[in-house]
C-alpha cells in the first residue's frame, strides 16, 4: 500500500492479561514484612551507634576554633539507651503517687496526638475547601493562591500566643473555647496548605480529554467531580496529608511549647529538660515520645494509602 | 459475513439525517483569531459511516466536537437528530470515544464501560448485564473485571468503544481512536467496528489521518483543505460490506488514490501544518 497513511506502531501486539490477584497480594504481604525488618534494622543501628560514640567520643565533645562541632558524650549529655529504657520504668517524681515517666509519656503524647489530629481535620478540610474552590474559579485562585503561600511564612511562634489571646474572647453560640482548641487551630494553620496546594493539583489533574469524556455524558458538576476530579487527585493527595500530618504534630508541639498549655508533649519536654542535669535520661523519654508521636501519625497515613491503594497511579494496586 | 440485514440508512422514520451542518464555522479567539472551519455544510444521513480526512491542522477534530457540543460554532447551525447539538448532548444522543483511551484507572474494565450508565442512573444490576453484553461485543468478555493497566493499547480502545456504545446511541464520534495502535491492531480493529456499525445500526463520524482507514470504513469520505477547513470534496466508496479482501482489492486501491488526489489538489500549496491541533 506504499506506506501510505502508514502509522508508527507505537503500541505493542502482546495483549496478556498481567499475573493473577493473588500473587499481587503475596507479592504486597512480603515487601511489607521487608520494609517491618529495615525499620527494626535502622532503629538498632541508631542505638548502636549512640553507644559506640559514647565509647569512643570524647566527654567534653570536639571543637574546632572552639566551636563544638561533636557533642559531649558525657552521661550527663548522652544518657545510656538502656538508662534511657529503664527511665521509663521508674516514677515521674518523688511524689508518693507519681506514676511511672512511661505512663506520663504515653498520657502527653496521646494528648497531643488528639490535639493534633483535630486539627489535621480542621486543616484537612479547609485545605481541600480552598483547593475546590481554586479549581473551579480561576479568579479564587488568582486571589487566594499568594496569601495561602503568603500564610506560610508568618512565624509560628508569633502566631501562637496571638491564637490564644483570641481564643480566650472567643463566643460562638454554646461553644467554650478551651485551651486546647488553640493548640489545634495552631496545627491546622501548619496543615492546610499542603492539602489545598495538593488537592489544586490533584483536581486539575485529569487530562482534557477525560473532561470533554464527562461533558459528553452530559454529567453535573458534582457528578465529574465524584466521579472523576475526585479519584484522580488521590495521588497528589496522599503526599499532600503525609506532609499535613508531620507539619500538624509539630504545629501541636511547638503551640503547646509557646503557650505552656498542659496535658501535652511539648509541655512534657519543657518541664523534664528543667530537670536535665540531675535527671538527663528523663528529657529523652520525652523525645522518644514526641517520635512515637510522629511515628503513630505516620503509620495512620500509610494505613489510609493502602486503602485507597487502587487510585493510586501505573497500577500499583498489583 | 451477514449480507442479509436490511440497510439501515433507506428511510429511518421521520429524521433520516443524524447529523445536519449548515454554515458552521469556528474561530477560536486569541491574541491573533484564528479560523479553523469556514463554511461547512454538510448532511450526514442516519445509518452512513462518514469519515473526515485532511491534513494536520484542518480543523477535522474541531468538527467532530462541534457536533458532539464539546465545543460551540461561532457561525452556522449544528443539528443531531434533528435537535441542537446541544439537546442531543444532554440527551446523550451519542457515544464518542478519542485516541486515547482515556479509560480510568481506578475503575475495573466492566465499571468503565457502567460510567455513562451509572451518570443516567441505572441500577447496578442492569449496568453490569449491559457491560458484560457489551465487552462480548467488542471481544473482550473475558476482561470484565481487569484493570486497565492490564490491557494492551488496542484491548483498552476497545473497552473505548464499549463505553461510547453504552447508552445505545444512534451516533458514534470518533476522534483518530486507532491512531495510537500499531497496523495490525488497526486492522484488525477497524474490521470490527465495521461489523459493530453494522448490527448497531449506529451511525458513525470517524476522524482520521490515514487514508486506507477512512477508504476501508466509510461509505463517504469528506475531504477537507488545511486552515481554515472547509470541505473541498466528497468521495463516496460503494464497496459494499467489508471484509479482508476488500483491503486488496482494485476498487480500494482507486479509491485510495482517489481520496489521495483529493487531498493534494487542494492542499498542495499551503501545508503548513499547525502545531496545535487537535
Amino acid at each position: 500500500m506504499t506506506g501510505v497513511g502508514a502509522e508508527p506502531a507505537v503500541a505493542a501486539l502482546v495483549e496478556d492479561a498481567g499475573p493473577p490477584p493473588a500473587a499481587h497480594r503475596e507479592r504486597r504481604t512480603r515487601s511489607a514484612l521487608t520494609r517491618a525488618g529495615w525499620f527494626v534494622a535502622s532503629v538498632v543501628l541508631v542505638c548502636a551507634l549512640w553507644e559506640a560514640y559514647k565509647a569512643i567520643g570524647s566527654p567534653d565533645g570536639w571543637s574546632v576554633f572552639g566551636v563544638r562541632v561533636l557533642p559531649r558524650a558525657d552521661d550527663a549529655s548522652m544518657p545510656h539507651v538502656w538508662q534511657v529504657l529503664q527511665r521509663f520504668g521508674r516514677p515521674e517524681s518523688a511524689a508518693e503517687d507519681s506514676s511511672s515517666v512511661a505512663v506520663a509519656v504515653l498520657d502527653a503524647a496521646w494528648f497531643t496526638f488528639r490535639v493534633a489530629m483535630a486539627g489535621l481535620l480542621l486543616g484537612g478540610a479547609v485545605g481541600f475547601g480552598l483547593g475546590m474552590l481554586m479549581d473551579r474559579f480561576a479568579i479564587a485562585e488568582r486571589g487566594l493562591l499568594p496569601y495561602v503561600v503568603l500564610s506560610q511564612t508568618v512565624p509560628l511562634i508569633a502566631l501562637a500566643p496571638l491564637v490564644v489571646g483570641w481564643g480566650g474572647r472567643l463566643h460562638i453560640g454554646a461553644l467554650i473555647w478551651r485551651p486546647w482548641m488553640s493548640v489545634s487551630v495552631i496545627a491546622a494553620y501548619l496543615a492546610f496548605f499542603p492539602i489545598a496546594v495538593g488537592a489544586l493539583r490533584g483536581l486539575r489533574s485529569p487530562s482534557p480529554h477525560s473532561l470533554e469524556l464527562m461533558r459528553s455524558f452530559s454529567a453535573s458538576w458534582w457528578q465529574s467531580f465524584r466521579r472523576l476530579k475526585l479519584p484522580a487527585s488521590v495521588p497528589y493527595l496522599i503526599p499532600a496529608l503525609r506532609l499535613a500530618a508531620a507539619s500538624a504534630v509539630v504545629g501541636a508541639i511547638v503551640a503547646e511549647i509557646s503557650t505552656g498549655i498542659r496535658g501535652g508533649i511539648g509541655r512534657l519536654v519543657i518541664e523534664y529538660s528543667r530537670e536535665a542535669t540531675s535527671d538527663p535520661a528523663k528529657v529523652w523519654t520525652a523525645f522518644l515520645g514526641a517520635a512515637l508521636l510522629g511515628l503513630l501519625v505516620a503509620g495512620l497515613v500509610a494505613l489510609v494509602d493502602l486503602a485507597l491503594v487502587r487510585y493510586r497511579p501505573s497500577g500499583a494496586h498489583r | 459475513m451477514s449480507a442479509a440485514l436490511p440497510s439501515p440508512r433507506a428511510g429511518d422514520g421521520p429524521v433520516s439525517e443524524a447529523v445536519q451542518l449548515a454554515g458552521v464555522g469556528k474561530t477560536f479567539r486569541g491574541r491573533t483569531d484564528v479560523t479553523a472551519l469556514a463554511d461547512i455544510d454538510l448532511a450526514i444521513e442516519a445509518g452512513e459511516f462518514v469519515t473526515f480526512i485532511g491534513p494536520s491542522g484542518c480543523g477535522k477534530s474541531t468538527l467532530l466536537r462541534l457536533i458532539a457540543d464539546l465545543i460551540e460554532p461561532t457561525a452556522g447551525t449544528v443539528t443531531v437528530n434533528g435537535k441542537s447539538a446541544r439537546q442531543a448532548r444532554l440527551d446523550q444522543d451519542y457515544g464518542i470515544a478519542f485516541q486515547q483511551a482515556g479509560l480510568m484507572e481506578w475503575r475495573t474494565v466492566a465499571r468503565n464501560v457502567e460510567l455513562p450508565l451509572e451518570l443516567r442512573g441505572w441500577d447496578r444490576a442492569r449496568r453490569r448485564t449491559r457491560a458484560r453484553e457489551l465487552l462480548e461485543l467488542v471481544g473482550l468478555p473475558d476482561f470484565v473485571d481487569s484493570w486497565p493497566i492490564e490491557l494492551s493499547g488496542g484491548m483498552q480502545q476497545r473497552v473505548a468503544i464499549a463505553r461510547a456504545l453504552a447508552t445505545g446511541p444512534k451516533l458514534l464520534l470518533m476522534d483518530e481512536p486507532f491512531g495510537a495502535l500499531d497496523e495490525m491492531t488497526r486492522e484488525r480493529l477497524q474490521a470490527e467496528l465495521t461489523r459493530i456499525a453494522r448490527e448497531s445500526g449506529a451511525t458513525v463520524v470517524f476522524v482520521t489521518h490515514s487514508i486506507p482507514e477512512a477508504v476501508y470504513l466509510s461509505d463517504r469520505v469528506v475531504v477537507l483543505s488545511a486552515r481554515p477547513g472547509r470541505v473541498t470534496e466528497i468521495v463516496p466508496v460503494p464497496l459494499g460490506d467489508r471484509t479482508d479482501d476488500t483491503r486488496e482489492a482494485p476498487e480500494f486501491y482507486a479509491k485510495v488514490t482517489e481520496v489521495r488526489e483529493a487531498l493534494r489538489g487542494r492542499t498542495g500549496r499551503a501545508t503548513v501544518p499547525a502545531a496545535e491541533e487537535r
